[in-house]
């Protein structure tokens, strides 16, 4: 009896080890919503059919707050996840640290350096070290409108100035629909904030005042021109707006309750997982005073420095999947923007998508691609946090427009 | 009787754990609160730097009048709202323990699910407002939740309902401890119900009120999940108090050494309410 129980004992042990083979990425994102996670399916089948088990950990939470906040836990306690879906200067603050890994060798086989776009560049690499991987580029500065109901309220052109959009908005008011479906959360006060900002007082003046700091352009009559705007633009949402999450502004557009919704572009996902066709049911605008400018945010995948061996050759497949161009292409295609690289052929895309596809390339080219205030690409998270307490008090009425423009210069020289 | 070595020996893990975990903690946090400490900890020292931020930000002051506000009404409102209902169910009326449990129900659930559910009830959308309209009162309006200026008063509403239920039990265990005898010889001297309550009862309730106080005190300086799950902190920053101001702090903005100067203050704050408490108590042990 004893010699089996011992012989059991052994065979059991031998076994386990067996199982501990099978490679697996555990990944860390706040992609909830239908269109973000029909797109990140495309992620986790590729890695499945190489034998890589994915360990999904999705945390809710439209602008990552959330998730940072998990992902700092894991990296104290010296566990981190694989990979981390990070927005702009997080993927450099990560980096500060001292915990994310080395990519270099398979950025040169690659031959990442030729092909992604040096804005991007900028948040994906560490003292010249590839850190993280670009998934794509979402720019911030859209209209999403619903045709028919446009089309009811007497719209029928494109908006060209932010005045026509303002005239435009009015008659979608008036004929008993909501102008623009908005959620109150800050980052998406934000959101809009950046397109006022690109459309005010242009790429020049967004550079100077909200990426160099520059406290005088900051403090000027375009900045309270900017907040007039935004105020404007108050006047069109709906007195339910406080809290609401995007998605579901986004579904109040797709079902014709409201006109216009301004907001990134994975906003597209959600038309598209609801089955509706650009051009046919809903129209994408840039941000009327925008044409030719964008505001971008990449979504990066950080990958952590990892103990076990094992679990960095599972990283490193699952960063060369990423970087795939059929991948960028099948991903975005799904989740609404522009791929990362710029070499991939943009067939699959909707109207939409190409016209992403064009305006990022064009952009980058002229050096009108600046990173996105909303979505920490122009600012490190702490500055971006103090914009987003005028922004938010702003929209909601606390404040003045001569009073936010004082203590976003104060915000700004802290 | 001399307690021997054993229960010490008992007791020792625990208090060994309590100290370290808890004390030490606390210590460590304090120390962070002078450190220059971003994202992750980092033990270069800054001096009170933090803490000249933390009272100049604009947040901060935001938090503390809402603490002011919050903490004010919510201990004013749950002790006259739980001293009203235990009075009520102490007149010896049918189905007692009923409604004793109906009013103490709502300490069951998590301030999670009472956020929740009172944010669905109060947003004017989908909640009372919406469902008044639906009745026929169309021109009713309730749309403080989604106000700046009257959001906290949500919260305060929220937490009310939660917890006067509980100050009821605490006060009717102290009612049935009043001395009938007194009540009585009260009443053959022709006193009237309102002054056998305030002359004779209330007095006698001393205690109860001031357990009654620390325990809704110290619960109003802690609330963090009843505001997440109400309001998430808005319209804007109009509802955060010092522990939702605390978390964006340390863990959203990537400044934990001006949250953990945060905590000390809020600690500093729950001590100035206990500490003379527990001392008067721990006197009262001592002398008899």
């Amino acid at each position: 009896m004893k010699k089996q129980l011992i012989s059991l004992a052994v065979a059991a042990c031998t076994a386990v080890p067996a199982f501990a083979q099978q490679q697996s990425v555990e990944v860390l994102h706040w992609w909830t919503s239908g269109g973000e996670a029909s797109a990140l399916n495309v992620l986790k089948g590729t890695l499945e059919k190489q034998g890589v088990k994915w360990n999904d950990m999705p945390v809710a939470g439209g602008g990552g707050e959330a998730a940072m906040t998990a992902v700092r836990a894991r990296v104290t306690s010296g566990n981190p996840p694989t990979a981390v879906q990070m927005l702009g200067f997080d993927t450099q603050d990560w980096a500060k640290q001292g915990v994310l890994a080395d990519l270099n060798d398979l950025a040169a086989k690659g031959g990442w350096d030729k092909v992604v776009p040096p804005q991007l560049q900028k948040f994906s690499k560490f003292n010249g070290k590839w850190i993280s991987v670009p998934v794509n580029l979402h720019t911030t500065n859209w209209i999403w409108a619903n045709k028919e109901v446009l089309a009811k309220a007497g719209v029928t052109t494109e908006p060209k100035d932010f005045d026509e959009f303002i005239a435009a908005a009015d008659k979608v008011q008036k004929a008993g629909f909501i102008a623009v479906a908005h959620g109150g959360q800050p980052w998406q006060d934000a959101t809009i904030f950046d397109s006022v900002v690109l459309s005010t007082g242009g790429v020049d003046y967004y550079r100077k005042a909200f990426i160099e700091l520059d406290v005088k352009t900051l403090n000027s009559p375009t900045t309270l021109k900017v907040f007039q705007r935004m105020s404007q633009v108050r006047k069109l949402v709906d007195k339910d707006f406080s809290g609401r999450d995007w998605n579901v502004a986004s579904g109040m557009v797709i079902s014709g309750k409201a006109g216009f919704q301004i907001m990134g572009d994975w906003a597209k996902g959600e038309f598209a997982n609801a089955k509706k066709v650009p051009g046919k049911d809903f129209f994408c605008y840039r941000f009327p005073g925008t044409q030719g400018a964008a505001s971008f945010n990449t979504d990066q995948f950080a990958m952590f420095k990892l103990s076990d061996p094992q679990k960095t050759a599972a990283q490193l497949k699952l960063a060369a999947d990423i970087m795939e161009p059929s991948f960028q292409s099948s991903f975005n295609v799904i989740k609404g923007a522009a791929p990362a690289r710029s070499d991939v052929s943009d067939a699959a895309f909707d109207e939409c998508g190409k016209k992403a596809i064009k305006d990022a390339a064009e952009a980058s080219k002229n050096n009108t691609l600046v990173g996105s205030i909303a979505h920490g690409h122009a600012v490190p998270a702490s500055m971006k946090n103090s914009f987003y307490d005028v922004i938010t008090r702003h929209f909601n009425g606390q404040i003045d427009d001569k009073k936010a423009v004082a203590e976003l210069v104060s915000a700004a020289k802290n | 009787m001399k307690a021997g070595y054993l229960p010490k020996l008992l007791f020792s893990p625990s208090v060994f754990l309590v100290l370290v975990c808890v004390y030490g903690y606390i210590m460590f946090t304090i120390y962070l609160s002078f450190t220059t400490s971003t994202m992750l900890p980092q033990y270069d020292w800054a001096g009170t730097a933090n803490y000249t931020r933390l009272l100049g930000l604009d947040n901060w002051q935001v938090s503390l009048g809402n603490l002011a506000t919050f903490a004010g009404l919510y201990i004013v409102i749950a002790m006259a709202l739980g001293l009203g209902l235990a009075i009520l169910i102490d007149q010896k009326i049918r189905a007692e323990s009923a409604f004793r449990s109906i009013f103490l129900y709502p300490m069951a659930l998590s301030f999670i699910v009472t956020g929740t559910a009172w944010k669905w009830l109060l947003d004017p959308g989908v909640g009372l407002e919406r469902s008044m309209h639906l009745l026929g009162w169309e021109s009713f309006s309730f749309t403080w939740i989604k106000d700046s200026e009257m959001a906290i008063y949500c919260v305060v509403i929220a937490a009310v309902w939660q917890t006067s239920g509980f100050v009821m039990a605490m006060f009717l265990a102290g009612l049935r401890g009043v001395d009938t005898e007194q009540v009585n010889a009260a009443k053959v001297d022709g006193a009237r119900t309102w002054q056998i309550y305030l002359r004779i009862i209330l007095p006698q309730l001393g205690p109860v009120f001031v357990s009654a106080f620390v325990i809704l005190a110290h619960m109003a300086i802690k609330s963090y999940d009843l505001v997440i799950a109400l309001t998430n902190g808005g319209p804007g920053r109009s509802t955060w108090l010092p522990s939702v101001f605390m978390y964006q702090y340390t863990f959203t903005r990537n400044e934990m050494a001006v949250g953990a100067a945060s905590s000390v203050l809020m600690l500093v704050a729950i001590g100035a309410v206990v500490l003379p408490y527990l001392f008067s108590e721990m006197r009262k042990v001592k002398n008899g």
